[in-house]
């Protein structure tokens, strides 16, 4: 069955099977691949994307039940001029290895910091233990997002 | 991981989601999807439609009165953390949503769909059986609401019948000087707790507690209450003394599942020193 939706800021309509997860509609029929599937059943949090303005695991979401919503996957997080500063503060605190688990961190940070730019280390690790990272343990990812809060709050200002 | 095919349809009404569900007893309906979709994946279940709630309208809504607060069956995890009234209103229930899986979830999970998911380590269910709730369902013959201590039935089973569709949690209203306590134990933070204990009580002019209510999840078969212990509270102060003999009586009254993730008699212990834990942060706290 038909499905319109818009992707990073772009209407798109796909045809999907209702059984189709969101993450494998991103995935298979639209080539975002940025979002990446670990457990399928909402343990892991790597397929996470924000969806109307909030961060949920797109393998535990139908394509279908997406219908007319405004969807931001982790290729609409990142800017024309380059990096931004969730993304550079990553790369500055060695916040990823080998990259699977990333833009479920990204998005999930970006989410919650674009809602909350004081969160504090506790509510950032609360919210990020819904994320699994099995290389580089979470220290670095959590001062990343510690880092990033900054530009947040500015841009939270008129 | 991929579910088994099913036909999809998101109704506009209620009567319309009903007859959809009686007209093919394989339907299943859907909210949020946050249990149902694992259990799709998984493919432990295999519906030949999903009906999908979120066109209903009316199911949204949180309401704190004189006759208790009442959510919504589309009420999402974050909708009552994020909702201020109900922190006066029902802080049993906001403490123990709290502990509600992670961020992601809370983001989508549902009052409705964990109340008919019954999954008995589930934070929902367990206050609205200590609490002695009403779930309002409506179905093909109309509407009816059912006790939460009758509606679990046992482990992911509930007394609905198979076209009813919750639309609305009635917790009985919370007096404000109520002392309560909730404790859970779960490996990791957003886990399922291995055990977990809801309590309240009143307490007279004497300081003694009156109308005490305690339930379990986790160490259990489904959430329900446990009468011995009440009475171990009822009409004495939570003293030390009547703590240990609460925590005891806990002890005696569940009977634990064994599986992977602990052994009964953990679970045992546990349910013993969450008891504890949990009358000690009662008779500390103040009112709500």
């Amino acid at each position: 069955m038909p499905v319109g939706f818009t992707v990073n800021g772009k209407p798109v309509t796909v045809e999907v099977e209702p059984r189709t997860s969101l993450a494998d509609c991103l995935r298979d029929k639209l080539r975002l691949t940025g979002t990446h599937l670990g457990c399928e059943h909402g343990v892991c949090g790597a397929c996470t994307v924000i969806v109307d303005g909030a961060a949920v695991r797109s393998c535990l979401l139908l394509a279908v039940q997406a219908e007319g919503s405004d969807i931001v996957t982790v290729e609409g997080l990142s800017q024309e001029e380059g990096l931004t500063p969730l993304q550079t503060a990553f790369r500055k605190h060695h916040a990823l290895q080998c990259g699977f688990c990333t833009p479920g961190m990204l998005t999930t940070a970006h989410a919650l910091l674009s809602e909350e730019p004081n969160a504090d280390e506790e509510r950032i690790r609360s919210v990020l233990s819904g994320n699994l990272c099995r290389c580089t343990g979470y220290i670095p990812i959590v001062e990343a997002v510690l880092e990033a809060r900054a530009a947040y709050r500015k841009a939270d200002k008129p | 991981m991929k579910p088994p095919p099913f036909e999809y349809c998101a109704p506009g009404t209620l009567e319309e989601a009903v007859a959809l569900l009686a007209a093919d007893p394989g339907a299943r309906p859907i909210a949020g999807g946050q249990s149902l979709m694992p259990v799709l994946n998984f493919r432990l279940a295999s519906p030949s439609m999903l009906v999908d709630l979120r066109r209903v309208p009316g199911l949204n809504g949180i309401t704190t009165g004189a006759d208790g607060v009442r959510l919504g069956a589309n009420v999402r995890w974050r909708d009552i953390e994020d909702d201020a009234p109900l922190a006066s209103a029902h802080p049993l229930l906001r403490a123990a949503v709290a502990h509600v899986a992670h961020y992601q979830i809370r983001n989508r999970g549902t009052v409705g769909g964990s109340l008919a998911h019954a999954d008995p380590a589930a934070e929902l269910p367990g206050i609205a059986v200590t609490c002695g709730a009403q779930i309002a369902v409506v179905g093909a013959s109309g509407g009816r609401t059912i006790p939460a201590a009758e509606f679990f039935t046992g482990p992911l089973t509930t007394a609905l019948r198979g076209e009813e569709i919750i639309t609305e949690l009635r917790l009985p209203p919370w007096p404000a000087p109520r002392r309560w306590g909730f404790e859970e134990f779960s490996r990791r933070q957003g886990d399922f707790a291995l055990a977990g204990i809801a309590l309240f009580y009143d307490e007279d002019a004497q300081g003694h507690a009156a109308n005490a209510r305690i339930g379990v999840i986790g160490a259990c078969s489904r959430p329900h209450r446990l009468a011995s212990v009440e009475g171990a509270l009822n009409g004495r102060v939570i003293d030390d003394e009547t703590i240990a003999a609460a925590a005891s009586a806990a002890r005696a009254a569940v009977d634990p599942p064994q599986d992977l993730h602990a052994p009964a008699d953990y679970r045992r212990a546990l349910v013993g020193t969450l008891t504890e834990r949990a009358l000690r942060a009662a008779a500390a706290r103040r009112g709500g």
